[in-house]
């Protein structure tokens, strides 16, 4: 590939190229210092000053809400809003496996370096290597600051924690409970937080979703939130937002989301400034309950804790593919991941899984029911973990994992090999953020899922939660000190032009959704767009197909904003209505994540463009051409489901520590 | 398979509710009951009636964010959440009835979806354990024996769904605040507060409108993570302790 080669993006006009981004705020120096000299720089605030300051924080899950647990112990004032009926229900609590620590407890050769590494690596060298350090430098903070919380992690008999291994890795540095390490995370961070709201440091609005941002002056200073009961529009305003909202899986409408998750409060962020990063890095996790039928409202992960006990297989010939399991012979069965990555296995990072299982299903060897044309299903199989460990070890390790599978699909887990697929499950991608995870909007905060530093182009297990409570208890309230030490700003009044922009559009918006009373509703577009994105922006991406998605895309936004049907009124709960908004973004997103995807012409991680493969069929990078972060600017579009042409700036990224090496884990 | 619903619609708290009678055909038995409440309301939609309210997020079992009760039952017949229950648990011809939970405590917004803010203000009271944010020692300098943090773990499985008060005679939540109180007093952690914890909270559950518990046990038989009834017996111990001084 050369540089005379003609971008299709910029050849089709479907974006420009902007000035690179100057500079990421990290402070120079080693890596291991760097952070320890950034918290040293960061001006401090009084505490007497503290309550003066008025935060607000989106999202309570795992980064919001330890965020606001510890900006309310310190004194700040927080308000702190989520949509669903209480902080205790946002979607970390559906993490299962575990989290991360450079605690070395094993004493195997682990460290903050190794966890660093690994990450990197992990993320096939897409991620900001300073912001990947401090992760695993305050790592090992996380597990003393939950244990003292109270959170019941694994123990072993000497009372001491017990570790596992993921994926991607070689050591055991994943603490765990049970499979339910996010709830039990996330009651931690909740706990916490209901804490502050009795000592009145938070005051938290639950049933309430943020439909705009409040930008004047260059700066954020607010929300603009519809009360989701009364339906009321409501404005608040502070010195600092900060967005916890999570991640957009939910654009490729079947995933292991939450029927809730959504894009708003980034989207209308990024509306008003705030740029978007990478945001076709998808990732696809391998171990999944497979689609059943048309119905589907959403899919389930099985924990990659399986991946540690569990076998993966398939049949060798295609004839068997319709057999009983058990009855297929060992000599008959392929246990491709063993067989093509020796060293790591089954434990191999989640793209290289996913990609595999793709793989073996095209070439017509899937188990399971037809799905158009092919069996969309590989073995996962406990039968020799069984045999080894016997049938208690096996379910005291993963017995609501075998339940949860049993109620799913009728059969039993502990008698038949279960049958997993990969579905969509997090994204890598969000929105921009500095060393500080300060946005491109002054004043504009962005952790969690959110944003887009630490994990690449592909995630490694157990690190999700490491990267929220990281964040949350750690990084965010030692950086947003130095943004707060200028404040507080001038109060805005309510007629300030800035908020009345923001109140009018979410007024007019609203308005217009409940008056378009179209022919289709909402889900019937949100399931289209969903196989859209994931037949031509899921698990292998081509030029062709992009270009095809994007059109597809931009008529379906368009019959969208025409044929709508949203039933109800404003002024009431309207779960039609709050469907409708989120569609409508996830509308405007999808075509920005095929234009990211159809942009960067080389595969890495999750991002898999079939014309970039090496001859084994494994993801190939172009670091001569693409060794940077996408960050895209809107560039205008003011009405509803209108976009102008994106802007392109490039963050050219920097590897010190690390040397730049193609993935292996054969 | 084809069946009747009877769904209680209540267009909002101040609004009288009533039954109404659906029928659904051609329903699949691998489909989530909530996945078959999604294909009623997408028929309800296209004919330009209002669909039905009701709540749900991770439809995994775990966000705690469901729960109905189904033909008198919390959660319906088998011991899981609403978003967890299969069709294939009915059978072809049933009537379905599906009503909010029953609680003065958790008021009704609209149809089937009601306000659990009550068990926040309870944990708001004393559910946690105060360690702020850079404060904590060493993971390994407290070891917690075995059966004890296997007993915190349990307790801790609670989701916070409401089926227990929903169940329960008396529209009791002391199922709910014995798992918490369990989960914090079973930990070397819990013990500074354990006292003035258990006192806080059982005052807040009364203010709330809670009923009181009468050992009728509906609440454990109804929940969805199997959450014992006996950590009722040791939240009522800790509260004896604590009262006596």
């Amino acid at each position: 590939m050369t540089d005379t080669t003609v971008n299709a993006g910029i050849a089709h006009g479907l974006y420009t190229e902007g000035e690179p981004v100057a500079d990421t705020k990290a402070p120079a120096g080693p890596i291991a210092g760097k952070w320890t000299q950034r918290k040293f720089d960061a001006a401090l605030v009084n505490p007497a000053n503290r309550r003066k300051l008025d935060v607000i924080i989106i999202g309570t899950g795992l980064a919001g809400g330890s965020a606001a647990a510890t900006l309310g112990e310190a004194g700040y004032n927080v308000k702190v809003f989520c949509f669903q009926d209480s902080p205790r229900r946002a979607h970390s609590i559906a993490a299962q496996g575990g989290i991360n620590a450079a605690k070395n407890y094993k004493e195997d050769g682990d460290s903050v370096f190794r966890l660093f590494y690994d990450t990197v690596k992990g993320g096939d060298y897409r991620s900001r290597e300073t912001n990947v350090y401090r992760l695993a430098e305050v790592s090992a903070n996380i597990i003393d600051q939950c244990v003292a919380q109270g959170v019941p992690f694994a123990r072993e008999y000497g009372g001491l924690l017990d570790n596992r291994s993921f994926g991607g890795v070689q050591v055991s540095r994943t603490f765990y409970a049970r499979g339910q390490t996010g709830q039990q995370l996330l009651i931690g961070a909740y706990q916490a937080l209901e804490r502050q709201v009795a000592a009145k440091t938070v005051e938290q609005f639950t049933r309430h979703e943020m439909l705009e941002l409040v930008v004047a002056d260059g700066r954020a200073r607010g929300v603009i939130v519809r009360d989701l009961v009364t339906g009321e529009i409501e404005t608040h305003l502070a010195d600092a937002v900060v967005l916890a909202s999570g991640g957009y899986g939910n654009v490729f409408f079947l995933s292991t989301n939450a029927m809730g998750s959504n894009v708003t409060a980034s989207w209308r962020a990024h509306r008003k400034g705030a740029y978007m990063a990478n945001p076709c890095y998808t990732q696809i996790h391998p171990t999944c309950i497979p689609v059943s039928g048309e119905h589907q409202s959403k899919l389930t992960l099985m924990s990659e804790s399986l991946r540690n006990d569990g076998r993966i297989w398939v049949p060798k010939n295609r004839e068997d593919c319709d057999k009983d399991p058990r009855q297929i012979p060992e000599e008959d069965r392929d246990y491709y991941l063993e067989r093509i990555y020796p060293s790591f296995g089954n434990l191999v990072p989640r793209d290289i899984a996913s990609r595999q299982a793709k793989n073996v299903c095209d070439e017509g060897r899937g188990v399971g029911p037809m799905v158009g044309d092919f069996r969309r299903g590989v073995y996962l199989d406990f039968a020799d973990a069984i045999q080894r460990l016997g049938r208690d070890a096996v379910e005291s390790k993963y017995g609501n994992l075998f339940d949860m599978y049993a109620r799913i699909t009728g059969e039993n887990p502990y008698e038949t090999p279960m049958r997993i697929y990969p579905a969509v499950h997090y994204v890598m991608g969000g929105l921009w953020v500095d060393y500080d995870l300060q946005s491109s909007i002054p004043g504009l905060f962005v952790t969690g899922e959110a944003n887009f530093s630490d994990h690449g182009a592909n995630r490694l297990g157990a690190s999700a939660l490491m990267q929220g409570l990281a964040d949350g208890y750690f990084v965010l309230p030692n950086t947003i000190r130095d943004y707060l030490a200028k404040g507080p700003f001038d109060k805005l009044a309510a007629d300030h032009p800035a908020v009345v922009e923001a109140r009018t559009r979410v007024e007019e918006r609203t308005t217009r959704l409940l008056e378009i009373n179209g022919e289709r509703s909402v889900d019937s577009f949100h399931r289209e767009l969903g196989n859209i994105m994931w037949e031509y922006c899921g698990m292998e991406r081509s030029e062709e197909g992009l270009l095809k998605a994007i059109d597809l895309i931009r008529g379906l936004r368009e019959e969208f904003w025409r044929n709508v049907r949203v039933l109800g009124a404003a002024d009431t709960l309207n779960q039609s209505l709050e469907k409708a908004g989120r569609v409508a973004d996830f509308l405007e997103l999808g075509e920005l994540m095929c234009i990211d995807a159809l942009h960067r012409r080389e595969s890495c991680g999750g991002h898999f463009r079939a014309e970039s493969q090496t001859e084994d069929g494994e993801a190939l990078r172009h670091d001569d051409e693409f060794l940077y972060v996408a960050a895209w600017e809107f560039s205008g579009g003011d009405g509803d489901g209108q976009m102008s042409t994106p802007v392109l700036h490039k963050e050219d990224l920097v590897y010190e520590a690390i040397e730049l090496k193609q993935r292996s884990y054969k | 398979m084809n069946l009747t619903l009877k769904i209680w619609r209540q267009a909002g708290p101040r609004h009288p509710g009533e039954m109404v009678t659906y029928k659904v055909t051609d329903i699949s038995e691998d489909m989530s009951f909530l996945e078959m409440l999604d294909v009623l309301n997408e028929q309800l939609n296209a004919k330009g009636e209002e669909p039905i309210a009701f709540d749900s997020d991770c439809r995994e079992g775990i966000c705690g964010m469901c729960g109905l009760m189904i033909s008198g039952e919390a959660h319906g017949p088998e011991k899981t959440t609403t978003c967890q229950l299969h069709m294939r648990s009915f059978s072809d011809g049933e009537v379905i009835t599906i009503e909010p939970w029953r609680a003065n405590a958790f008021p009704v917004i609209k149809d089937l979806v009601v306000d659990r803010g009550a068990f926040d203000r309870i944990i708001q009271a004393g559910g946690y354990i105060s360690a702020n944010t850079g404060s904590a020692p060493d993971a390994h300098a407290a070891p917690v024996p075995k059966p004890a943090a296997d007993r915190a773990f349990m307790a801790a499985e609670c989701i916070g769904c409401g089926a227990c008060v929903a169940a329960c005679p008396n529209a009791s939540a002391m199922l709910f605040m014995g798992a918490k109180v369990t989960h914090l007093s079973e930990l070397p952690q819990g013990q500074p507060e354990r006292m003035a914890r258990v006192v806080s909270m059982v005052d807040q559950h009364d203010e709330e409108g809670f009923g009181g518990c009468t050992n009728v046990g509906a609440c454990s038989q109804a929940c969805p993570k199997g959450i014992p009834q006996d950590v009722i017996s040791t939240l009522n111990k800790d509260l004896r302790t604590a009262l006596r001084g």
